[in-house]
């Protein structure tokens, strides 16, 4: 029986349209998804998906933070290095 | 500069994804303001034609937005001066749970007309871009003024405006 195409070459005829596909993919990845509209922001203003959800744990590990690493600032509120926190 | 017309086309679906992305086809002043019938806290329902020959005072709030919590006693002060006037203030609820906005309403109590769209038909029509939004629509029914946030600062003008439509009333 004849054989006109390599099987290597078959194969990378049937991967060229699968690689691109991916790539589509890739490209386009989130774009697709719409972002939640202002008035849809309900269950991300809820307290549990805000990155400090207790002010006073933030508080707190922010000063051991700060007298551990011997500095302060760079989170908002001011420091001026005097060593009196 | 000559495109095929594949290319055109894409273009073309490319600019209308982003005039829809933008809202630039949104309601602005001078347009006609879309229309609603909704659901009131009152029981029935409330639709903005009934309220055609008033100034309407239409704002878009929910439960879990900060600044409605201030923006609430300040619309019921604009209620009790202007209502008697020709105002009606609309509070359009945007949550998606309705008991959300029933507790809200015992914290902060509105005696001004409440109306709930969990479905964000209505924001969506007005293409409301900032929690709280407000627009204000003349006698005519066109919108004459559209207020993102609740900002204290501009409490003040926002009354003028209000009063300006109002006018000799």
């Amino acid at each position: 029986m004849p054989c006109n195409h390599p099987p290597q070459h078959r194969g990378a005829r049937g991967v060229r349209p699968l690689a691109w596909a991916l790539v589509a993919a890739m490209v386009t990845g989130c774009a697709t998804t719409a972002p939640p509209q202002p008035w849809e922001k309900g269950v991300l203003a809820r307290p549990e998906m805000q990155f400090d959800a207790d002010p006073l744990d933030t508080k707190i590990t922010q000063h051991i933070y700060t007298s551990k690493e011997a500095a302060t600032g760079g989170y908002g509120a001011g420091g001026g290095g005097c060593g009196c926190n | 500069m000559r495109l095929s017309s594949s290319w055109r086309e894409l273009v073309a679906a490319a600019a209308a994804f982003l005039l829809a992305a933008n809202g630039t086809l949104a309601a602005a002043i001078g347009d006609v303001a879309p229309a609603f019938s909704l659901p009131a806290a009152r029981g029935g329902t409330l639709a903005l034609e009934q309220l055609r020959g008033q100034v309407v005072y239409v704002d878009f709030w929910a439960s879990w937005c900060g600044p409605c919590r201030r923006s609430f006693p300040w619309m019921n002060e604009m209620h009790q001066r202007y209502g008697g006037r020709g105002l009606a203030i609309v509070a359009i609820n945007v949550d998606a749970k309705r008991e959300d906005a029933m507790r809200f309403l015992q914290q902060y109590p509105a005696d001004f007309a409440v109306v709930y769209d969990h479905t964000g038909a209505t924001p969506g029509a007005y293409a409301v871009k900032v929690m709280p939004s407000s627009y204000l629509i003349d006698a005519r029914g066109r919108i004459a003024g559209i207020e993102s946030g609740f900002v204290e600062e501009r409490r003040a003008e926002l009354e003028a405006r209000i009063g300006a439509l109002l006018g000799g009333r």
